[in-house]
């Protein structure tokens, strides 16, 4: 007799059931953060627009403690954001190279190096 | 060699009787050296004949003893009770529906890995007076993990995208397209993309990487999944921004 039984997984607290579900929830939610981030920017340009005195007060709010709080908040989830992705990319990216496949953590430390070139890049261009 | 007392508590489920399953304990002397396939062995052949369960191999190789192990997709052939304390809970494979006891219905899965045609579609036809298609080492290297996979679904019961989505191809019958794909005497790339470049294909998979963390065969269809999207974006771009250049 045939009387297959269902199980289904909870639609909402599925990624509660396990710590690799719960890591890959972490990597999905910081990019939250760097979404608003955008915003941030967008809303500095906008300010920037309206004249030196609004971008003043836009500089202003992000030297507030409330502003620095989230600054530093959006660059620990951007940190694990790139870093959980850098880690997996020879999965996604396989190079042979001659008879051989490139060892993954030359893959992942490529992406750390060109990480380290443009960040500082940006900070000297920012100084 | 030394003995243990192990309580393994079994998910059991009659079609026949129960309207829901329910856990079973049996107390199971169990050597050191055993696997949780040799305490269910034992379980039928002294305590309970009613248990059911597929295996065949005993050696990892044919697939069939996947089950879930505390939680975890695992071959029951190649989970060693040493490995774990005195109680160990045994659960049918995740997102499949339960026919009895320990055995899903895996219909699904069977039909999923048929339609992405895992198998060799040469490039032209060839009389076998030709002789043989040959491959170069170097060419058989870059899919031969590929060809590891046992289809043992353990992939599908980790996978939480498997379980919210049914109709998600999954990593396993993705991963052999890929591995077919990538042959370098194959070329049925463009039926098989029909199939795995769709909605219900790679772009359901959200690279949670749990199919490649359980895999008994140490295959990586997390990888061969961001791999076809890699391959089936460019096809994209090639097709709608250089539509000169054929595929």
């Amino acid at each position: 007799m045939n009387k297959p039984y269902v199980r289904s997984l909870s639609k909402t607290g599925w990624f509660l059931t396990q710590p690799r579900y719960k890591r890959y929830m972490a990597r999905e939610v910081t990019c939250l953060f760097i979404f608003a981030y955008t915003f941030l920017l967008i809303w500095g340009l906008k300010r920037l627009a309206e004249g030196p005195d609004a971008f003043q007060g836009f500089l202003n709010a992000l030297h507030s403690p409330l502003g620095v709080l989230f600054n530093l908040a959006v660059l620990i989830a951007a940190v694990y954001h790139s870093t959980s992705w850098f880690n997996v990319t020879p999965q996604a990216m396989p190079i042979m190279r001659g008879e051989e496949f490139v060892p993954g953590n030359i893959i992942v430390g490529a992406h750390y190096a060109v990480w380290a070139v443009v960040s500082l890049i940006v900070l000297i261009l920012g100084v | 060699m030394s003995e243990r007392q192990i309580q393994l508590e079994v998910l059991r489920y009659n079609p026949e009787t129960d309207s829901e399953p329910r856990y079973q304990s049996y107390s199971v002397p169990c050597l050191n050296e055993w696997v949780v396939l040799d305490a269910l062995n034992y379980v039928k052949d002294n305590l309970d004949p009613t248990l059911s369960y597929r295996w065949s191999c005993h050696m990892a190789v044919c697939g069939s003893c996947g089950m879930m192990i505390n939680g975890e997709p695992k071959l029951a052939c190649k989970a060693f009770i040493h490995e774990y304390t005195d109680q160990i809970r045994v659960d049918p494979l995740a997102n499949f529906p339960i026919e009895r006891d320990l055995v899903t219905v895996v219909e699904d899965f069977i039909a999923k890995l048929s339609s992405v045609k895992p198998y060799l579609i040469p490039k032209e036809d060839k009389p076998i007076s030709a002789g043989e298609f040959k491959q170069t080492p170097v060419e058989l290297k870059k899919f031969k993990q590929y060809t590891l996979c046992i289809n043992c679904m353990l992939c599908y019961a980790a996978c939480p995208q498997y379980g919210l989505v049914p109709e998600f191809l999954g990593p396993a019958a993705i991963a052999l397209a890929h591995r077919y794909n990538q042959d370098s005497r194959d070329g049925g790339r463009d039926e098989r993309q029909e199939v795995i470049a769709s909605d219900e294909g790679v772009w359901e998979c959200s690279f949670v990487g749990a199919c490649s963390e359980v895999c008994p065969k140490h295959v990586d269809p997390a990888g061969a999944l961001q791999q076809v999207k890699v391959a089936s974006t460019i096809d994209w771009y090639k097709e709608h921004l250089m539509p000169w250049m054929k595929k």
